[in-house]
């Protein structure tokens, strides 16, 4: 017997970030200026004594100018879909559930396009606006994959791709009828981009937000393990599964409200994340919540270096290179189950 | 030992599923009684659509009775929180299907999800309890293969086995034998009697199979369209005219010189059935 302890729990975070800061340093050392590792180092040495205006002024915009922001950007954004794509998928008992496939991420896309037309002045609305929209389409999805009273995994499926096709049109209207308003390209929202940095007021929001949303799946991570089995089974088995089931919602949700605010809809990421860390490290919730995390913010940050690199000095959106490796792994997925 | 008292108290329990508005309701329990021991075996027989599994749910605490009780050692079962009535009660249902899957023993090990907090890690205690329980059920043997590469009767005892890892009062089980052959049948239901009076707990098996019962059970409690006909022992429940109208079907009883009760379809008696369902196949 294999068992799940603490210290297992513990050792495989350790491994997942020394992977990510090696993510990191190739992220910064990669891309149209090339940096070597030892000048990385010693630079992050000196700023670590504070001498860090010794530094050359072109070395530091580019590297904390413009690649850590983006960094820390794809870090947030990378642990917020996989574990909003793992909550999903226990959440509904499809190992298929993903932000984006759902639509959940479209919705969120809308919601904060919405916020930005209608008022753009409030605080804080955005993200409030794209937790709000991406609520509501998990709400709408759900109940378009019900059939006769219980959920169906291939009608759920087939809803949701249908309600991102309905909301990426609205948003298409939306972006050339009101085009040359101060909103972000089309591009950003229909397939997500990490080239405008996390502005500086909402840093704070978004680090609370991310921690809130992972602790409170986190925090039901026993209750998941039993949900996948059933509901049936779960209630026997002592999870209070209307508690559960609210506070996964609510949690995924925001976590696709908040990554979907700033970085557009990224796809596939909680598709690919969680699944991988399945086969890495066991289905068992209480690790699996921790891993997606750490290997979500690791694969979002290579995916972007790729993304920013493969055809230099043009770049790509990050989505694209992320739905370049996620829709073959959900076609696989896809034909295994049907099997 | 001491008489056992009694631990299980159902008490005119009813329960109507609402068609909603005024409508009539869609299925009616009518008023149901029965007791049980610790260490008893108590079968709930009927056909399909008489109220078994509504009584099921009624015993399980899911549901709460619309009036009358179902109290375990004087709780009413669907007054407990989660948790604690998961410690209590455990529920051993018809085939399941896992999401992704899992070897025998972590299933075994989600028996002892009652007694843990939310960021607990199992405890040796823990998995000594799981070893002791498939131990109890013989199947120690496949604790580390996959739930979905074992055979039928090596699953339906390690499912028995995650119910026993939750330590209950009350065991219930939903139609355990239907995917079983005859000889994985009668071994589970010796295996559930024997546990039953090794760790005094309550069993109540929910099935049409009425030589099972009959050879099986202390108190059958027979239910027909809602209604709960008769409760007694097998030999006071079982008569022609009884089952005849129950189940629809021409039977014959007999008995064995132990007092045990045997149903065969009338006129077949040649045949030999070793069981006779309830509802034709």
């Amino acid at each position: 017997m294999k068992r799940l302890t603490f210290r297992r729990v513990l050792w495989t975070c350790a491994v997942l970030v020394v992977v990510l800061l090696g993510a990191v340093v190739l992220a910064l050392k990669l891309g149209a200026v090339p940096i070597s590792v030892t000048d990385l180092v010693l630079s992050l040495g000196r700023v670590a004594i504070g001498r860090s205006a010794e530094l050359p002024s072109q070395f530091q915009v580019i590297v904390f100018g413009l690649r850590l922001p983006r960094i820390i950007l794809a870090i947030f954004v990378g642990a917020a879909l996989s574990v909003a794509g793992a909550g999903f998928q226990a959440l509904l008992r499809n190992p298929l559930a993903d932000p984006y496939v759902l639509g959940v991420s479209s919705g969120a896309a809308l919601g904060a396009i919405l916020s930005l037309i209608l008022a753009p002045e409030i605080p804080l609305v955005t993200p409030a606006a794209a937790f709000a929209g991406a609520a509501l389409t998990i709400t709408a999805v759900y109940f378009l994959g019900r059939r006769e009273g219980q959920l169906d995994g291939s009608t759920l499926l087939l809803g949701g791709i249908i309600t991102a096709s309905f909301l990426s049109a609205v948003i298409m209207f939306l972006m050339t009828t009101l085009a040359g308003r101060d909103l972000r390209g089309m591009a950003f929202w229909l397939m997500g981009d990490l080239s405008t940095p996390l502005p500086e007021e909402l840093r704070w929001v978004f680090g609370v937000g991310l921690a809130v949303g992972i602790s409170a799946i986190y925090s039901t991570a026993a209750d998941l393990n039993l949900l996948l089995g059933g509901e049936n089974e779960a209630i026997h088995l002592g999870v209070d599964v209307r508690r559960v089931k609210l506070v996964v919602y609510l949690a995924a949700s925001v976590l696709t409200g908040l990554a979907v605010s700033v970085s557009g809809a990224i796809g596939y990421v909680g598709l690919l994340v969680p699944h991988a860390m399945r086969w890495l490290v066991g289905s068992d919730y209480r690790v699996l919540i921790p891993a997606s995390a750490l290997g979500g913010a690791i694969a979002v940050v290579l995916a972007d270096t790729l993304a920013r690199t493969i055809a230099a000095p043009t770049e790509l959106p990050v989505g694209a290179m992320t739905a370049l490796a996620g829709a073959p792994v959900f076609i696989y997925l896809l034909r295994r189950r049907m099997r | 030992m001491s008489a056992d008292s009694v631990r299980l108290n159902v008490e005119q329990a009813s329960y109507a599923y609402s068609a909603g508005g005024r409508q009539a309701p869609l299925f009616t329990l009518e008023a149901t009684s029965f007791q049980a021991r610790s260490r008893e075996l108590v079968a709930v027989l009927g056909p399909n659509a008489s109220g078994k599994s509504t009584l099921l749910r009624l015993l399980a605490g899911t549901l709460k009775p619309l009036s009358g009780r179902v109290e375990l050692d004087g709780f009413h079962t669907s007054q407990l929180d989660p948790r604690t009535r998961a410690q209590k009660i455990a529920v051993v249902q018809q085939e399941s299907s896992m999401l992704f899957p899992l070897r025998a023993w972590e299933y075994v090990l989600q028996g002892r999800h009652p007694y843990g907090r939310t960021f607990h890690f199992e405890s040796e205690e823990d998995f000594a309890i799981v070893e002791n329980a498939l131990e109890q059920v013989g199947a120690s043997h496949v604790a580390e293969r996959w739930m979905d590469k074992i055979s039928g009767g090596e699953k339906q005892r390690v499912v028995v086995a995650r119910a026993l890892a939750q330590q209950p009062l009350l065991l219930l089980l939903d139609e355990p034998t239907l995917h079983l052959d005859i000889g994985a049948q009668v071994e589970l239901l010796e295996r559930l009697r024997r546990l039953a009076a090794e760790n005094h707990y309550t069993v109540v098996v929910v099935t049409h199979e009425l030589n099972m019962a009959a050879a099986f059970a202390d108190q059958v409690v027979l239910l027909h369209k809602g209604k709960c006909l008769k409760v007694g022992p097998p030999a006071e429940v079982y008569r022609r005219e009884l089952l005849e109208q129950v189940f629809e079907a021409p039977l014959d009883v007999e008995f064995s010189p132990e007092g045990r009760p045997r149903v065969s379809i009338r006129g077949r008696k040649e045949t030999g059935l070793g069981s006779v369902p309830a509802q034709p196949a």
